[in-house]
């Protein structure tokens, strides 16, 4: 009898492994091979005109040029507080879509977290870009109000970026928020209360452990969405933005180094995967709970 | 291996524009925001049934998306004349000029003397002249008063000056502390010297710049609005400014404007040379060079279509240079190496504070 | 309507509500509601799905504020005063243990928002834990124990802040039906262990009895009756009452003679019965009777029936068997009126068969009779 159960079985997998193929060399091809291209350029020099040789040379740059690791450290700060700043922003809002309105209400904020993604994100960084700009709409009505005496360049500075970054990423974290406080059952909070707790203490207590999952998945997501945004920190940093997807696509289009370029883009990803896994090791949380989440 | 980053980048950039069936019939220019006008495209469809399919670019993307192919994607290209040899020797990113199917007597010859003393390589041509114009500073006079490069750091400026933070600038700045960058071309300790004083200069400067520009609109709307009193530009932009308010002009800096001329280059695996080839006769005649001209604001190689030019902008064009080309610097090519040098100035500038 | 409310020493009292009442738009779940509880006395408030049994208690809780009336714990006036500064704790449907929190931290969760030392709250939390037999379970998870458990856990977490009043709102609804009996004797013991008064909600007429001291049993929105498990069984005040708590035989006519409290009732069906009323009823009004199955009799012959009780005849219908429960269905001779008659422990009929004629009997005092539709509306 062992052939009669080991034979479909085995032809399931097959079966199985022939529906995935597609896919999976998809993801190789798209994924996998670009990286391991990347990694080889990342490790070799050039010394001649098409003559390379295989060298640490960029990462060496990195190190020793202090000004990229700068702009690498704040790129990594920027992104921190911004997401600090998005998920502080964002909870309240999750809260009252979760727990305070109902039906149509909740729904309505949810759409007013998704207004921002009706326009590409160049349109929608161009119309920052208008409002804040010193001829611009915002400076102006500052300046009407008699808040400042004359208008007010708002564009090119770090808030601005901030600003920028925590309005394009506050949906990717208003969701998992959402989902992760909606399972919270509200007898928990009310018993919470009834034992004697305070608002800030069942925060504490009772609903960040529960939603931890959910603000984990939060962070990491808008993070790396930070760390990988391109548009919003240029446009809106202006002159000294200095972020460092920036600085890649120097490396490759500007300064046609692509060796370089490949060096900072490993850098960066290993900055992404470690922070990640800090994260998730500070809050507790497991990677594949917290991915579900989102 | 290597092969497949090109492939993914040259997928990304040309947004998957797939081969299409008849590619006699098309031609792809990778080219500057209004050198062909579409008003050309329509006369040379009418006139060999070829459509013309314009990608904007400029030099640094011109050469990244032809190394990211290996020359293919497009059928003709327009980089600047200093930026080929550099580039070729580099990616081979260009196949050479066979000219026997080039009408050589529609080029005004000077300028075809330019080109073959910079953009010759191992004996073979790699471009032909096409338009030209020079980079200096537009200047809002009711409002400010510049003569040279280095009046954009004055303290009255702060906030109300912009650059485009790429190689003309770190040029324009070394001719105004007093040295000559093309003369130390060869000398690399030296050249690397000057650009580490020109990037001082700039960072301590950089606080004058409201932003560094990455287009043309942006530095003209910079200007319109007011937000800039000055800004180092091409004169071009300077005299559509002119036009929309005489108190806007284009002037040649005392140390001189920084001329350029871009070409005509042919990537290395275009796929219609013939249509390339008709497209350059075809531009170079002098009443479609002169539309060109209109459409760039800027003067073209064809000999005789200054004749027809726009009566305004020769007279913009005496206005702002008064001597002629007597204070003019031309673009020798770049030997390989330094823009890394001139790249790290740069990145610097972008990062201090 | 009952001495329980009125004339005793408010200091007495751990529980109060005065004329309570809230209203959810136009429907009034609780409608000027008072009554006491004696200090140390285990209270059921007994009542059917949706008579506004949980709203009562969450006012009482603090979690909704009365539109009218008042509340008083221990002898205080509760209004004005949120859920986490009064002195009582609520048991709720679904427990609502902390599952973030081991069981420890969740007996100890009030004691530290009451500011009590780390070491002194674990020490009481474990000592809470071994009263109520769950010595061991500190560590553990909250999904790791049984449901039995769990419930446990959750009188513990609230019992170890030493509450004035402990409000349990169903909280053996959850188990299941072995678990719920074994439960209901924990209960009551842990109650009396811990001499703390209990409010304790139920749909189950028999936790109610089988718990309480006093039992109050609502009925949308207002008390029926509040009395003993003893008063609500025997001497139901109302017809709803005497329908909900316990078993009974309805029995729906109209008033054709009175004798003193014993009134002679005609059936719909036209059957004849005797019972005593519970209330002044005047001949010829529309009544409702009802006898408990346990008060009638059962004889295979008309002679072996308790003397001086009015015979019936009738056909045994089916045989509910139920151990100590089983019971007779049977329909009356003439009206063919269905009857229900608990079949003694003895065995004696435990050869019925359907269809078989039997002879029965009831004392017409221990029958009850109500004028039909009051408090019925
Ligand atoms: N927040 C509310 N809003 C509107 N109506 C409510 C609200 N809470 C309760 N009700 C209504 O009040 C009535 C009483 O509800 P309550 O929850 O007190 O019933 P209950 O006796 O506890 O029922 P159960 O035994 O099913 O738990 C119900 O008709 C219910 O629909
Ligand atoms: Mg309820």
């Amino acid at each position: 009898m062992p052939d009669a159960t080991s034979g479909p079985a085995w032809e399931r997998r097959l079966l199985l492994g022939l529906l995935l193929a597609p896919a999976l060399l998809w993801l190789f091809a798209l994924i996998v091979l670009p990286q391991i291209d990347l990694a080889l350029l990342s490790f070799r020099e050039r010394v001649a005109p098409r003559e390379y040789v295989a060298s640490l040379a960029q990462y060496r740059t990195f190190f020793a040029e202090p000004l990229y690791w700068h702009v690498f450290v704040r790129t990594a700060v920027m992104s921190l507080a911004a997401t600090l700043a998005t998920l502080l922003i964002a909870f309240p809002v999750a809260w009252t879509i979760a727990k305070l309105l109902r039906g149509r209400l909740s729904a309505l904020l949810f759409v007013v977290c998704l207004i921002p993604f009706w326009v590409s994100e160049t349109v929608r960084t161009l119309g920052w870009m208008i409002l804040l700009r010193e001829s611009g709409v915002l400076p102006a009505l500052l300046a009407h109000l008699g808040v400042t005496a004359a208008p007010v360049e708002l564009l090119y500075h770090d808030a601005t970026i901030l600003v920028g970054l925590v309005y394009t990423s506050l949906l990717f974290m208003v969701v998992p928020l959402v989902s992760s406080l909606e399972s919270l059952d509200n007898s928990l909070i009310e018993a919470a209360y009834d034992l004697g707790g305070s608002g800030w203490s069942i925060l504490r207590e009772i609903v960040i452990p529960h939603a931890a999952p959910g603000i984990t998945a939060g962070c990491i997501v808008v993070f790396m969405l930070m760390l990988g945004n391109y548009l919003t920190p240029t446009l809106l940093g202006g002159k000294s933005s200095q972020w460092f997807t920036e600085q890649i696509y120097t490396q490759f289009i500007v300064r046609f180094n692509w060796e370089q370029g490949a060096a900072f883009g490993f850098l960066l990803l290993a900055l992404s995967t470690s922070m990640v896994w800090l994260g998730l090791k500070l809050s507790g949380q497991r990677f594949g709970d917290v991915m579900r989440r989102t | 291996m290597q092969a497949v980053l090109p492939m993914l980048l040259a997928l990304a950039l040309l947004g998957g524009g797939a081969a299409r069936a008849d590619d006699s019939k098309r031609l792809r220019i990778i080219t500057w925001s209004d050198y062909v006008p579409a008003e050309v495209i329509a006369d040379f469809k009418k006139e060999t049934g070829i459509q013309a399919e314009v990608t904007l670019s400029n030099n640094e993307e011109i050469i990244s998306k032809l190394r990211a192919t290996g020359g293919a994607g497009f059928d003709l290209a327009q980089p600047s004349q200093d930026r080929i040899v550099g580039a070729q020797q580099e990616f081979r990113i260009y196949k050479p000029f066979d000219l026997s199917q080039v009408r050589l007597d529609q080029f005004m010859p000077d300028l075809l003397a330019t080109v073959r003393k910079n953009a010759t390589l191992d004996g073979k041509l790699y471009g032909l002249p096409y338009v030209w114009g020079a980079e200096g500073l537009v200047v809002n006079s009711k409002r400010a008063k510049l003569a040279d490069y280095g009046d954009l750091c004055r303290p009255e400026y702060k906030g109300k000056t912009s650059i485009r933070l790429r190689r003309p600038v770190l040029m324009a700045f070394a001719f105004a502390s007093g040295k000559d960058p093309f003369a130390l071309y060869g000398d690399i300790k030296a050249y690397s010297a000057l650009m580490e004083s020109v990037g001082r200069t700039l960072i301590a400067c950089k606080p004058n710049f409201r932003f560094f520009f990455d287009n043309k609109d942006q530095a003209l709307n910079g200007v319109r609005s007011g937000e800039l009193v000055a800004a180092m530009m091409w004169d071009s932009g300077g005299w559509a400014l002119n036009r929309e308010n005489p108190d806007i002009r284009f002037i040649n800096p005392k140390s001189g404007a920084i001329a350029w001329l871009d070409t005509f280059a042919l990537p290395a695996r275009g796929k219609n040379d013939a249509g390339a080839y008709a497209w350059i006769n075809f531009t170079m005649r002098p009443a479609i060079a002169a539309k060109i001209a209109k459409s760039i604001g800027n003067f073209t190689a064809s000999k005789g279509a200054d004749e027809l030019a726009d009566p305004r902008l020769k007279a913009q064009f005496k206005e702002s240079f008064p001597d002629g080309f007597r204070n003019v610097r031309w673009y020798p090519a770049i030997p390989a190496g330094l823009e890394e040098i001139e790249g790290k100035i740069l990145d610097r500038i972008k990062a201090a504070d | 309507m009952s001495a329980a409310g009125t004339g005793q020493d408010a200091a007495t009292h751990d529980l109060d509500v005065r004329g309570a009442v809230k209203r959810f738009a136009d429907h009034v779940a609780v409608d000027q509601l008072s009554f006491s509880v004696a200090r140390g006395s285990f209270f059921s408030i007994l009542g059917p799905s949706g008579c506004g049994k949980t709203t009562l208690l969450r006012m009482i809780a603090g979690f909704i504020q009365p539109d009218d009336g008042e509340i008083l714990i221990g002898g205080r006036s509760m209004a004005g005063v949120g859920p986490n500064r009064r002195p009582v704790n609520m048991v709720f449907q679904q427990l609502a243990l902390f599952p973030m929190m081991s069981v420890g931290d969740n007996v100890a969760f009030g004691l530290a928002r009451r500011g009590v030392a780390r070491a002194e709250r674990l020490r009481r939390a474990q000592a809470m834990l071994e009263r109520v037999g769950l010595g061991g379970a500190a560590r553990k998870k909250v999904d790791e124990l049984s449901g039995g458990q769990r419930q446990r856990v959750a009188i513990a977490r609230s019992l170890v802040l030493e509450p004035t009043l402990l409000l349990l709102d169903e909280p053996l609804g959850a188990l299941d039906l072995k678990l719920r009996e074994h439960m209901k004797i924990e209960l009551k013991q842990l109650q009396a262990a811990f001499g703390t008064t209990f409010v304790y909600i139920t749909h189950d007429q028999s936790e109610a009895l089988v718990l309480s001291d006093h039992v109050g049993v609502m009925n949308r929105g207002r008390f029926e009756q509040q009395g003993t498990p003893q008063q609500l069984y025997y001497e139901p005040a109302t017809p709803f009452v005497a329908g909900f708590v316990g078993a009974n035989n309805r029995i729906v006519g109209r008033a054709t003679g009175v004798a003193g409290a014993i009134v002679s009732i005609t059936s719909e069906q036209g059957w004849l019965i005797r019972a005593r009323s519970a209330t002044a009823i005047a001949a010829g009004t529309a009544v409702e009777a009802f006898v408990r199955p346990e008060v009638a009799v059962l004889a295979r012959a008309a002679a072996d029936l308790p003397a001086g009780q009015p015979a019936h005849g009738g056909e045994v219908e089916s045989l509910l068997f139920d151990g100590a429960n089983s019971a007779v269905l049977l329909r009356e001779r003439q009206s063919r009126v269905e009857f229900r008659i608990a079949l003694p422990q003895t065995g004696q009929f435990a050869d019925l068969r359907v269809g078989e004629p039997i002879h029965f009997s009831f004392d017409p005092a221990r029958a009850v009779c109500f004028p039909a539709g009051v408090a019925h509306a």
